[in-house]
């Protein structure tokens, strides 16, 4: 094998100061998009579960819409096609004068796909909580909405918490699509660093290794917060 | 969307299923590597030998802490430069996807091969069977029966995993759209074109999947 290691490379002049950039865009796709993914995702999500039929259509709709579209592909609709659908004024505006074009974007379409799979979370959530309670509620005298309010969402909120873990850290490995667009995140600032310095051992071990750690730090601080929010006798239930 | 143009999609036709083919065989073969190198991954981790599963386990969750773009890009660089020669950006890729999905295949095997009751194979090593013998006969045939479901949609995730092989410009069904998009200026019409084809094969795909579940009691 023909190769000149040089791991300095990684804390020379520009590139050191490129990885630290690529974490900080990372970071900052990774949790508006995890903002938007939450609210859409809990939105759309109890809305496949209530007993309105229109509204749990279009829920599932959002869903498979959404999942069966590869994530790729929604962010050139959003980048290239979108522009051209809006009404001609927005679209000059989005094309020329928004700032950040590929930052908005990338949050945008990864918040939406994301959304789809927290809905199916949530859902999940709802449904594992069963009729019983549900029924009892109802036998009460709670309205659909006081139903929500004060049986289902405390119980299924907090037995998603597992696997909401495993989506929050999926969002930081899909920010790296962003690059297709044009977003200077880590991944795409490792590749350019292997372009410009021919060192892409060193470069892809820095973004592996920087990959790494978000998600150990990740893992181990939802592992707190699954013991805060753990619900006694629902240990066996995911 | 009056001057949506079908015939740009019309003309190229023929080269945008030379690139449906390539994405469909990347995915077969990726399906087909992943399983067999995840069931090993799973074998080892259930092996109960700690170097052995340590290993596996390691592996497993390195691969799965690092976005799949990267991986991509590891082995775009690193197989040429083990290999001492260039071979092409197919091979590299197919390497790529292959070791990454083994590690998605190895935990939905691992669940697989757990869900095989104890007693089965007490009953093989009663018998007289070794632990291959066990393996081969007993309980992956099971394991793989409750799998299958699972192991379909985890394809057409892959499915729309390789999509972004665009990043290496490797002739997918993706890549080939948006050469088309850019060549012929229509960028609109091609890239709903490859959002509709993709939701097409893969909302069949998830269709074929629910009936999977209905078909066995659970």
């Amino acid at each position: 094998m023909d190769y000149n290691w040089n791991w300095g490379v990684l804390f020379q002049d520009p590139y050191l100061g490129w990885l630290i950039l690529g974490v900080q865009w990372t970071f900052a796709v990774a949790l508006a998009a995890w903002v938007i993914a939450l609210v859409v995702g809990i939105v759309v999500g109890v809305g496949r579960t209530l007993p309105s039929r229109p509204i749990s259509l279009i829920c599932t709709a959002y869903v498979e819409l959404f999942r069966n579209v590869p994530l790729l592909v929604q962010m050139f609709l959003w980048y290239f096609v979108m522009p051209e659908m809006v009404p001609d004024e927005v679209g000059r505006w989005m094309k020329r004068d928004m700032p950040n074009p590929e930052y908005v974007t990338a949050v945008i379409a990864l918040g939406l796909y994301t959304a789809s799979r927290v809905a199916e979370q949530v859902r999940a959530g709802i449904n594992a909580v069963g009729p019983g309670l549900t029924n009892a509620a109802y036998a009460n005298g709670f309205s659909v909405a006081q139903t929500y309010r004060y049986i289902l969402l405390p119980i299924s909120f907090r037995l998603i918490v597992p696997p909401m873990t495993s989506e929050f850290l999926t969002i930081f490995k899909n920010s790296s699509l962003a690059l297709t667009i044009g977003l200077l995140e880590l991944t795409a600032q490792s590749q350019q660093i292997a372009e410009y310095t021919f060192n892409g051992f060193e470069a892809y071990t820095a973004a592996t290794v920087i990959y790494v750690c978000i998600a150990l730090v990740a893992t181990l601080v939802m592992q707190v917060a699954e013991r805060y929010t753990r619900i006694p006798g629902y240990m066996g239930s995911k | 969307m009056a001057d949506f143009d079908f015939d740009v999609i019309a003309n190229n036709l023929p080269f945008l299923w030379q690139g449906l083919q390539l994405s469909l065989l990347l995915t077969l073969l990726a399906v087909v590597g992943g399983i067999v190198f995840g069931t090993m991954l799973a074998l080892m981790r259930l092996s109960g030998i700690l170097p052995l599963s340590l290993l596996a386990g390691t592996y497993v969750n390195l691969i799965r802490s690092v976005p799949l773009i990267l991986v991509i890009f590891w082995f775009y660089f690193l197989v040429p430069l083990a290999l001492g020669r260039p071979i092409g950006s197919f091979y590299s890729a197919l390497i790529a996807f292959t070791l990454f999905e083994a590690a998605y295949f190895s935990e939905i095997i691992r669940a697989g091969i757990q869900s095989v009751r104890k007693g089965q194979v007490h009953a093989a090593q009663a018998t007289g069977l070794n632990y291959w013998q066990t393996q081969r006969y007993i309980v992956l045939p099971q394991a793989f029966r409750n799998m299958i479901p699972i192991l379909v949609t985890q394809g057409i995730i892959l499915f729309q995993d390789t999509s972004l092989v665009f990043v290496v410009s490797l002739r997918d069904f993706m890549t080939v759209s948006s050469i088309v998009a850019r060549t012929e200026g229509r960028l609109v019409e091609m890239y709903i074109f490859a959002a509709c084809v993709y939701f097409v094969i893969c909302f069949a795909g998830s269709l074929f999947v629910r009936r999977l579940h209905k078909a066995r009691p659970a």
